[in-house]
């Protein structure tokens, strides 16, 4: 599947396409298939996040899971920081992204 | 300390005022993220894995206790509490929102800070010796020189847009403590029949395609030195390559002429500059020395320590070096707690480092390339105060120079150019060598992780190195041995095929145990390499 994503434009948060919207958690990303380069032209024009990209992604019981380490570690947080990722209480987190 | 004059004042404020448009700008469409970004960057502004990153530049990595204070207001008020001192002697805020970077940046103004020339190819912050001014072994201070290079290379017009970024190094001691020979320029102030001059070595540098700079001028009279870094630069301005990223470094351009070529065009370059009286004033290098004046030294200082506290004994025998005024000792606060994050400080925690820097040290830190903080001028009578209060904020690691005082790029925790996390290796290495005896017994060694190629690592320049690389999606390491940044400068060869994380630090553990069984006398990590030869190695790593 692909999935886009991008940076907040005035925060540089981490955001995934929901099909409508930005999220800031990559479970709420869509596959959008190969028809996205109208989405991101649409989104770039809106100013609301900054340049945003289409990855490879597989879907898994826990939903979308980018397929390439760097974007796993975008979704999640920094992995020597946990209590600054998105799951801050889930001490085991970080093995997702390996 | 120097001090901004009006002019200094005045071209801070303006560019924070400018940036302030652009990101109004940026934020109201009017720019799009093509045409704002190379603005951002001019001012420090990168945008990496989880947020946007703003590096603040710390010139030859001198600040005084109020530039302190207010790195520890960014990170609370702006970022998420801590800051990273890096190595390039900067720091480095990793959540910044792009709203709030030109009040951050308006907030550095007022402390005569900026994050200008922190990014792009222009002539980046000049680097320096962290003991400068205070150590027994220069023979002149390297700051007034550093300063010097910084106000002409400071919105240099001719220089704003070099083929590729470009660091100089300045050192006064034989004793190399700033990687100077892995700069672009490194200039070593010396002096020749009873004169103050410098060696000028050029080429030097790691990325993709480490060298060491070679020596091209043995002296060039102190009151010559801008005229001829100014030619060395020109050359590279005029020739260096712009067809090729890859290649655009002036070390390719010193390879690929030759440096006998290079050298004579610098030289012929360097006799027309002459002819412009391009030196700074007399008048204006006097004014600039003169704010590096030593401080008010109590000549009446104690030499005597009491060491009983066997704690506070290992922290004065590895964390302290000689000072050049007796009584007085220059003290290194390790950033590299076990388990901790190299070059991560709290905001509690900078803010207190300000304090004892106000308190002990006459208002003066400086960031080591190290990733440390050194309080340069401590009284040897307030080291075991200073000691205490270290220690109760987590900042007294008595491992200066040993193997858990490992440099560590952000890596792919952070970093979008990384490959592969050097952070967590850090952190397991400090864990499985955390017996402070064990790191004793082992001497000096200067372990270095790179999360990829670039090299802000300095894995090439370790006794150990590590490299980080992306094999087919996951994370592989590379073990290099045989690197030094110091005046025995030399570059790391890769032992052999990379391991997983677990499998490269139970390789560094294989090595660190054939020193031990090798070594003879006095022989660091690296003189028994040296000697032995990586075939040893390799044979105890591989089999």
């Amino acid at each position: 599947m692909k999935i886009l994503t991008g940076n907040d434009l005035k925060t540089g948060d981490v955001t995934w396409w929901t099909g409508s919207d930005w999220s800031r958690h990559v479970e709420d990303a869509v596959d959008v298939g190969e028809n996205f380069e109208a989405i991101l032209h649409e989104e770039e024009a809106a100013r609301r996040v900054n340049v945003p990209y289409a990855i490879e992604a597989e879907m898994t019981d826990d939903g979308p899971r980018p397929a390439h380490i760097k974007d796993r570690v975008r979704a999640l947080g920094p992995t020597v920081r946990p209590d600054l990722t998105l799951k801050p209480a889930d001490p085991e987190a970080g093995n997702w992204v390996i | 300390m120097y001090q901004y004059d009006k002019y200094d004042q005045q071209m801070v404020d303006t560019r924070v005022a400018e940036f302030r448009d652009q990101v109004e700008r940026r934020l109201a469409g009017e720019l799009t993220e093509d045409q704002f970004k190379p603005l951002r960057l001019m001012n420090g502004l990168y945008l990496q894995l989880h947020a946007y990153m703003l590096r603040v530049a710390i010139p030859y990595g001198t600040l005084n206790s109020k530039q302190m204070r207010m790195l520890g207001h960014i990170a609370r008020k702006y970022d998420r509490d801590y800051g990273h001192f890096t190595t390039r002697q900067n720091i480095q805020y990793n959540w910044i929102k792009l709203e709030d970077a030109p009040d951050i940046l308006a907030d550095l103004a007022s402390v005569e800070m900026h994050a200008i020339q922190t990014s792009g190819n222009c002539i980046r912050n000049i680097s320096s010796d962290q003991y400068a001014g205070a150590a027994a072994d220069e023979i002149a201070d390297p700051r007034p020189w550093a300063e010097i290079l910084r106000q002409w290379s400071s919105f240099h017009p001719e220089f704003s847009y070099l083929p590729r970024k470009f660091k100089i190094a300045v050192i006064a001691s034989d004793e190399d403590r700033a990687a100077m020979r892995l700069h672009d320029i490194g200039i070593q102030l010396v002096h020749k029949n009873g004169e103050l001059g410098a060696k000028f070595y050029v080429g030097g540098g790691m990325g993709r395609t480490p060298m060491i700079a070679p020596e091209i001028r043995d002296f060039v009279p102190a009151d010559e030195l801008i005229s001829y870094a100014e030619a060395c630069l020109r050359v590279y301005n005029r020739y260096g390559r712009r067809d090729n990223k890859y290649k655009a470094r002036i070390k390719i351009l010193v390879h690929e002429l030759g440096k006998e070529e290079y050298t004579r065009q610098v030289e012929e370059e360097f006799a027309h500059m002459k002819t412009l009286g391009l030196n700074p004033p007399v008048e204006e290098l006097a004014r600039i020395t003169e704010y590096f004046a030593d401080p008010a030294f109590d000549s009446n200082a104690s030499d005597e320590l009491d060491l009983s506290d066997p704690d506070f004994k290992l922290w004065v025998d590895q964390n302290t070096v000689a000072h050049k005024q007796p009584g007085y000792a220059i003290a290194t606060i390790s950033l590299k707690p076990k388990g901790g994050i190299p070059g991560d400080a709290s905001s509690a925690q900078i803010d207190l480092m300000a304090d004892l820097a106000e308190q002990y040290s006459f208002d003066e830190l400086r960031v080591t390339h190290s990733q440390n903080i050194v309080l340069p001028h401590v009284k040897k009578s307030d080291l075991y105060a200073l000691w205490q209060k270290l220690d109760q904020a987590d900042l007294a690691p008595a491992n200066l120079d040993l193997i858990t005082d490992s440099i560590a790029c952000p890596g792919l925790d952070y970093c979008s150019l990384a490959n592969a996390r050097s952070i967590p290796l850090a952190q397991k290495i400090s864990e499985r060598f955390a017996d402070l005896g064990r790191q004793r017994e082992l001497g000096e060694l200067k372990l270095k992780i790179s999360g990829c190629i670039n090299a802000c690592g300095h894995h090439h320049a370790g006794h150990i190195g590590i490299l980080g690389v992306d094999r087919k999606g996951t994370e592989n390491y590379q073990l290099l041995l045989g690197g030094s940044a110091a005046e025995d400068t030399s570059l790391a060869k890769i032992t052999g095929p990379g391991f997983d994380e677990d499998g490269v630090i139970d390789a560094i553990e294989t090595v660190t145990d054939l020193y031990l069984k090798e070594r003879q006398e006095d022989e660091r990590f690296i003189d028994t390499y040296r000697r032995v030869g990586m075939a040893a190695f390799k044979e105890a790593i591989y089999g």
